[in-house]
């Protein structure tokens, strides 16, 4: 016998008249806030976390102050991002299949992502257009991440329902909320670690068309 | 090599073990630190939302009807990870799994293997295992580097070097990493870890992480994680396996929600950790070319066994029953000598272990105040279960001096003359004992539990054999 039959031959006996019982989904699914009620939420818990969140009515501007305020001057962005996102006065690098060297000698990524939740201050990044593969959001030390104020939700089953369909279709999908951190010496929080040390959220009208 | 199996350690009793350990008084501050801290943000945040006990209900619903279908649900995880290019394994035990671990992983090319936390492999010894296959496994996650580097083992589920504090890691990077100006600011150590391990992180061949739960409709695997360690090892590496007990699998995409919002929060006390990973078999073009999953078994289908004990499966690994327990604070993690401590440990190790696990002391290492009952985020029973496990040692104990002893005042209290005869036969044995009409002095096994107690004697005349010679006179 295989260990595959054998372990199914073993649930088989345990669960023998064992029935399935209904889930009771009584928490709340849907928000209640407004778009504004939303985004001022969603500012305030990335915050929270030690993110910082940039509002900007013209998007290519703030991205290359940001950059400069913090020195990046080669950052990696998806082939295939926006144009009207690119910061001028800064090397740009498109990550066409960049080894994780290059990525780490990289300043910094800018990227969109999938939607945003404001509940918990979570970006989502589901490998759609303008957000790369996973790796471009993870070696850099600084991770610039344009959100539409459209697609901040509110709450957390809103936010994987925007997901169902990238990851029915098999799709990665990584979770972002605030900058890397640990807590494993006394507890004490410290700020990136592994991952992006710095996350910064620029939050805009319009669309990457 | 560090004992990371305590399974195939010596197994020590809890009692024995914990004597020495409320002797520790850095181990009692720090885990006293821990969990104060901990607590305090996870009643912070479980408080923001007003349908936690709603999320409760439903995470206790799903994970049951999850182990329900297991049946069905595991072949389908299968078919959808397959689907995506994965390739599954099933193990039947430790071992096997561990075997599976070591091939791929010499088919991959690799010398060095890089680890996500995982308490699923710390359960089956894997760590030993590859290093008995020539292979070199590279803790990521800081914790689990202290530990690994101080060859010590984890002693908490969640902040496994929680018993060490920031001078104690400083001198242990200043001894194993070389790094001789290092301070003691957590700020620097951190970074430490991160210079130490970033160029292993970029050259990763093969690298190991287990999983938080996984999606069987659509294949999906799921690992949380602060660090970024975990996103390194699933992203970089070329080869992913994940080891993941078989009672982990959930049936729908949107029991995500209601995990994701009950671990983090009872975890860590986070309203969502930094990173959440989710990824189906393999993507072209990104992350891993390779990935295996190895479903593991290792006792669970001997808790799903037992209807009373079933619920432990539940378990999402959030610690927070460790947290709020009082006999975890006074003793912390090493007391147990187990992969899992504090209130879910002392349930879900005899279960996995079976017969020939660790001491039958486990169970009884609780006040049954019903403390972790309260903040399980899946409603586990823990007390019921407790005694349940308790039940079962005694049962098991039946063949020992103690059940002999029983068994023989069965038979005494069955009969008035057996009584009667025994009656006579302690009242002359007792004299050496007896002090103002009491029983103060034991021996052999009575000695232990008589040090602090004392029995009435045996009278020198029964009202029977009062009322005999009444007659007679």
């Amino acid at each position: 016998m295989t260990a595959r039959e054998e372990i199914l031959r073993r649930i088989n006996v345990a669960l023998a008249g064992a029935t399935a019982q209904p889930v009771p989904r009584a928490y709340r699914v849907a928000g209640e806030l407004d778009r504004d009620g939303r985004v001022a939420l969603f500012r305030r818990r990335v915050e929270d976390y030690g993110g910082v969140v940039l509002e900007s009515a013209a998007p290519g501007e703030t991205i290359a102050a940001v950059l400069a305020e913090r020195g990046a001057r080669r950052i990696g962005v998806s082939p295939d991002l926006d144009e009207a996102l690119l910061p001028v006065g800064v090397e740009v690098v498109a990550d066409d299949r960049l080894t994780p060297r290059q990525l780490d000698a990289l300043d910094g990524a800018l990227t969109t992502c999938a939607a945003a939740c404001a509940e918990t201050g979570t970006i989502a990044l589901d490998g759609g257009p303008g957000q790369g593969r996973r790796a471009l959001t993870l070696v850099p030390d600084l991770h610039v991440c344009v959100v539409r104020r459209d697609d901040v939700v509110e709450t957390v089953p809103e936010l994987l329902a925007r997901l169902e369909a990238s990851a029915r279709a098999g799709r990665p999908i990584v979770l972002v909320s605030g900058p890397s951190a640990t807590s494993d010496i006394e507890l004490t929080r410290v700020e990136g670690v592994h991952g992006p040390r710095r996350l910064v959220v620029v939050l805009v009208d319009r669309p990457p068309a | 090599m560090r004992e990371l199996a305590a399974r195939s350690a010596r197994p020590v009793a809890f009692p024995s073990a914990a004597e020495a350990a409320v002797t520790d008084e850095q181990t009692r501050t720090n885990v006293r630190l821990a969990q104060d801290t901990i607590r305090a943000r996870r009643v912070a945040v479980a408080a923001e939302l007003d349908d936690w006990e709603a999320l409760r209900d439903a995470g206790a619903a799903l994970r049951d009807r999850s182990l329900s279908r297991l049946r069905d649900l595991l072949p389908l995880l299968e078919d959808r990870v397959t689907r995506s290019g994965g390739v599954v394994h099933w193990a039947r035990d430790a071992e096997e799994a561990n075997e599976i671990v070591v091939r791929v992983a010499r088919a991959a090319g690799a010398r060095e293997v890089l680890k996500v936390k995982s308490l699923t492999t710390d359960e089956i010894g894997l760590n030993a295992a590859l290093e008995r296959a020539g292979l070199r496994p590279l803790e990521t996650d800081l914790a689990e580097l202290v530990c690994q580097l101080a060859d010590e083992r984890p002693s908490h589920l969640l902040v496994p070097a929680i018993h060490k504090n920031r001078t104690e890691i400083r001198d242990l990077f200043r001894e194993r990493l070389g790094l001789e100006e290092l301070t003691d600011e957590p700020r620097e150590l951190a970074e430490a870890a991160r210079a130490h391990l970033r160029a292993a992180f970029l050259r990763a061949k093969v690298a190991i992480s287990g999983a938080n739960a996984a999606v069987a409709e659509t294949g999906t695997v799921c690992v949380v994680e602060s660090e970024g360690n975990g996103r390194m090892c699933t992203t970089l590496a070329d080869t992913l396996i994940t080891v993941m007990g078989i009672e982990k699998v959930v049936a729908e995409w949107r029991d995500l929600e209601v995990l994701l919002q009950l671990l983090p929060r009872s975890a860590t006390g986070e309203r969502m950790n930094p990173y959440t990973s989710l990824w189906t078999g393999v993507r072209e073009g990104d992350g891993p070319r390779a990935f295996h999953l190895v479903l593991l078994d290792a006792g669970r289908t001997r808790a799903l066994a037992d209807p009373v004990a079933r619920p432990v499966l539940r378990c999402i690994r959030c610690s927070a029953c460790i947290n709020a327990c009082p006999v975890y604070r006074q003793t912390g993690g090493h007391a147990y000598h187990t992969v899992y401590a504090g209130p879910i440990g002392a349930i879900l190790e005899p279960q996995l272990a079976g017969p020939r696990g660790q001491p039958g002391s486990l169970p009884f290492a609780s006040s049954l105040c019903g403390a972790c009952a309260d903040v399980c985020p899946v409603r586990i029973d823990i007390p019921g279960l407790l005694v349940h496990e308790r039940g079962r040692v005694v049962r098991s104990e039946r063949q020992g001096l103690e059940g002999a002893s029983l068994r023989l005042l069965g038979r005494v209290f069955a009969s008035r003359e057996r009584y009667e005869r025994a009656q006579r036969l302690a009242r002359r044995l007792q004299r050496p004992a007896v002090r103002e009409g009491r029983v103060r002095w034991f021996v052999g096994p009575l000695a232990g539990w008589g040090s602090s107690r004392e029995l009435p004697a045996v009278p020198p005349q029964t009202f029977r054999e009062w009322w005999a010679d009444r007659d007679r006179a």
